[in-house]
Parts: C-alpha cells; structure tokens; sequence
C-alpha cells in the first residue's frame, strides 16, 4: 500500500495500530483494504491528521469505521490531536487491496 | 492531493431506531403467516379468493415482506443515492400506518368483512405507502446523485402505491360500482403490479448493488440494468393495457416473454458478478439469497403453464394459480428474505452496539450475533416446509399441506429466535 506521509517511523506506528480496526463486513484491516491514504504529522502543532475513503460514500459501516480510525490514532499517539477527513477522490477501488488482503479474500 | 470537504459526519448513515421496528414486526407477521398456514392450510385446496387465503396472502405480502424491504430501503437507499433518508419522521409515519393498516385489512379479510375492516386497514396501507414514497423521492431528489439502483427503488414504490390503491378500489368495488367489472376480476391485475411492479423490480434494484457489495466484485453493468429495467417496466404496462382495453388472453404471452427476458438477463448479471468476485467463500446467507435468485424461475415456469392452461381450455386451474402465489411469497420472496435479513440485520445491530469499541480490540463479528447452527437448521427446514408444501398444493393432499405448514411454522420461530438473538445482543467485555 502507498500511504502518504511525512514521518515514516510514525506512519508505521499509525499502521500498526490501524490493522487492527476492521471492516466488519468484509472482516479485513482499513490497511489491507487501501482505505488509508494518507496521514501526515505536524510536529510543532502536535497534530495527526489521516485522509482515509470507504468502499463507497455512506456506508452502512462508515461512521463506525471512521471512528474507530480516530481512536486508533488516539491510542497511537495519545499526546496528540486528531483529526480525520472522509474523500471520495479518487474513490475507492479494489486495486488498492493489499496482497495480503487479497489472499485474505482468496481463503 | 486528495480533496477533504468531508469530515466524518459525511458518513452518516439512517439510525437504527428507524429501521429495527420494521424487522420487529416483518418477524412477527412471519410468524402469524406460518400459523395461519398451518390452522387453514385446506384453503390451499379450494379457491385463491377464499378468506383465509386472502388473509393469509396479505400478511405475507404487506406484514412480512414488504415491511422488512421498506425498512432495509430506509437504510440501504442512502447507500445507493449516496446522500441521506430525507426525513426520520416520514419513516416513523410509514411504519405506524402500515402497522396498524395490516392487521385491520387482514381481520377484513379473514372474517370477509368488506366494510369498516377492509376499507379502514386499506386506507391505512395507503396512506403509509404514500409517506415511503414521499421519502423516497425527496431522499432521491436532495442527493442530485440518482442511479440506475435508486430509479429501481422509486418506479418500484409507485407500482406499489398503485397496487395499494387498486386493491382499496376493489374492496369499494364489493359495495359500490367504481369498477365496470366485479372485483375477481382484477385479481390479477392487483397481484402482478404487486408481485412484479414491487417485488421484482424492487428485489432487481437492490439485489444488483447488494450481491457485487457483499461478493466484493468488480462486475457492474448499468446498461443491461436499464435494459432489465425497461423490459420489465413495458411488460407490465402492456398488461395493464391488455387488461384495461384489449382483453386478449393470447397477447399476455407478449407481457409473460418479456418478464422472463427481464429475468433471465438479471440471472446472468448475478452470474457474471459471482464469477468476477475477489471474496472465494460464499456465507450461507449469502448462498440462500442465491438460491433465491435461481427461485424466480420456479414462478415464471408455473405462470407458463397457468397461461397454456387458460389459452387450451379457456379456464382457470386453481391448483396452479394457487401454488404459484405461494412459490412466490413463501419461495422466493420469503428465501431472499430469510438470507438477507442475516447479512443486514447484525450489522445494524453490530454498529449500535459496536461503533465506537471496535478500535481496542477485536469485536465479535456481526456473523457472530446470531446462531449459526440455528441458522442452518432454519434453512433445512425452511426447503423441506416449502418443498412439501408447493407438492401438497398441486396434489391438493391435505396431510402434506399439514406437514409442510408445519416445517413452515418452525422455520418461522428458528427466525425471530435468532431475530431477537441480535436484537437483544448485548456489548461483550474487550
């Protein structure tokens, strides 16, 4: 997957910690899934900000799964702000599984 | 990079205070369906227009299925438009009206009371109907995203809103000439603008989006939706002509052909999905409401042979009439129901209970929420009650409508056991 970021140490830590928010449905990590696209850290403002989609806009699961991300990251790093913001563009393709969540998918 | 005009409340889905009521009483009516088809299941040898069909039809067709597609539309509509339910009160509205509508029309016609009952529980129906459509349209008309799924949702809500309001006409028509004709006489007319116009064209719609979603496959072909669509929608305009102003029994095979190309085509849309899908195992919901779709063939084959029988000999044969009513509400309507439910219904559930708790550890799966075991004992013996039942119906051998009935009532309670299971989950400790 190709997450955008400034800080790659700390984008690892994010990812970890979000293979652990599933999609319920699907039953596969927001990271494997490519819904992550990109999460940037402001180091003077102490902010994290992630810019993640859904499988498609207004799904049945998206509030859940959006917060779920939000709390995640507050885990993650527990000292910071949070902010998390929903697009559509580009929207979500299967291209953007994962191999591993492909194989996932192929059991 | 990537535009973020959205924040989170962008995904705002309808609450589920507004749609478990229609699962709750689309259970129950399930339930009083299969009790009544066991206490009057020798009305299945007799006549379609008798009372205790009649009563027990409608509470198939309004109580059980039509209450669970409304409430599952109120929060899959938005999916599809992409926008939100236009109100949460119209919602409310619609599910009291028809609730209280159903049970007057039903004891109207169970006791065949044309009067106060029928006229009172019709009226209800119809004003209830007439709140979802409204809903409908304006969640539609305020998303200024329509699709070729939500066009399947509308044009399906007015063929059921003429539907209801025929069926009104029809009970007037026992006491009042509105009609050059007496009610029998459009029997058909109100069954099939029910049967296709609704459940056909409405089960096409959301079955085209659900079954890629849950496949998770990449098929989608909107241009042989809109020609399914226009196939569909022609034939039952050319009957309610055919019906209305050229009664020529020959000419209704135009309407049958048509209907059948519409189906077939959808068949192979499933197909095409199925075997262009990234997830390789296939759930047992999933499988059901599969089956469900190779189903619809049953009642086309059935309608065929009603057709032939009726250009051959120029009468009715009731016994096929009688089963092909029953293959499609307790067949396919019923099979896609039963599966469907179980891919939506712990979802719902799972996002009430789960939404803001699945970030610290792992939750039960929404699968998980029900009874798995229950579930397949349910589906056995849901296509035993079914199988038997259909065969007791063109044999008229009352002891197999019995024993199918009786598999039928117990499929009905393995339902609202695990229905209530979800229902009443309550959050486990992480």
């Amino acid at each position: 997957m190709n997450v955008i970021t400034n800080n790659n140490i700390k984008c690892t830590i994010a990812l970890a910690g979000l293979e652990h928010v599933y999609d319920p449905e699907i039953g596969l990590n927001v990271v494997d899934l490519g819904l992550i696209y990109e999460i940037q850290f402001d180091e003077t403002e102490n902010t994290v900000s992630c810019t993640m989609t859904l499988t498609t806009q207004f799904c049945p699961m998206g509030e859940s799964i959006t917060e779920n991300v939000r709390l995640s990251l507050q885990a993650s790093f527990s000292q910071c702000s949070i902010s998390v913001q929903l697009t559509f563009d580009p929207p979500w393709s299967y291209e953007l599984i994962s191999e591993t969540g492909r194989q996932f998918l192929n059991r | 990079m990537f535009p973020t005009g959205i924040d989170t409340n962008g995904s705002k889905t309808t609450s589920y205070k507004v749609v478990l009521p229609f699962y709750i009483y689309a259970s129950i009516a399930f339930l009083v369906s299969t009790i009544f088809l066991f206490i009057y299941s020798d009305a299945f040898t007799i006549h379609y227009f008798h009372p205790k069909a009649l009563a027990i039809t409608h509470t198939m067709a309004i109580g059980w299925a039509t209450m669970l597609i409304i409430g599952a539309s109120h929060q899959l509509v938005p999916v599809f438009i992409e926008g939100k339910l236009y109100s949460n009160k119209l919602a409310y509205t619609s599910f009291v009206l028809i609730a209280i509508g159903v049970p007057i029309l039903v004891y109207g016609f169970y006791t065949f009371n044309m009067h106060a009952p029928a006229k009172w529980g019709g009226r209800f129906v119809v004003l209830g109907i007439l709140a979802y459509l409204i809903n409908i349209a304006m969640s539609i008309i305020k998303s200024k995203r329509e699709n070729v799924h939500s066009i399947y949702v509308l044009t399906s809500t007015f063929w059921l809103l003429y539907t209801a309001l025929l069926g009104l006409i029809l009970v007037y028509n026992f006491h009042y000439t509105l009609m050059p004709h007496d009610s029998v006489h459009y029997l058909p007319l109100h069954a099939h603008a029910g049967i296709v116009g609704w459940f056909m064209l409405l089960v096409i719609g959301v079955a085209s989006r659900l079954i890629p979603m849950f496949l998770i496959s990449k098929y989608t072909h909107p241009k042989l939706l809109w020609a399914i669509y226009i196939l569909i929608n022609s034939a039952l305009i050319f009957y309610l002509v055919l019906f209305y102003f050229i009664p020529n029994k020959a000419l209704t095979l135009v309407s049958f052909t048509l209907i059948l190309l519409g189906v077939v085509l959808f068949i192979i849309y499933c197909l095409k999905a199925y075997k262009q899908r990234l997830r390789k195992s296939i759930d047992e919901q999933m499988q059901i409401s599969l089956l469900s779709i190779a189903m619809i063939l049953l009642p086309m084959l059935l309608l065929f042979f009603i057709i032939a029988f009726l250009l051959s000999v120029s009468e009715e044969k009731i016994s096929l009439i009688l089963a092909y009513g029953f293959v499609i509400f307790f067949g396919w309507l019923t099979s896609i129901i039963l599966g469907m439910t179980f891919k939506t219904l712990p979802f719902i559930t799972w996002n009430k209970v789960y939404h803001n708790r699945a970030a610290f550890g792992k939750t039960p799966n929404p699968k998980d929420l029900f009874d798995a075991t229950i579930f397949k004992i349910m589906c056995i013996s849901y296509l035993i009650g079914f199988t038997i039942f259909t065969i007791g119906i063109l044999s008229s051998w009352q002891i197999l409508l019995k024993i199918g009935a009786l598999f039928l009532m117990v499929t009905s309670i393995l339902y609202n056991f695990n229905v209530f299971k979800v229902l009443r989950h309550k959050p486990i400790q992480i």
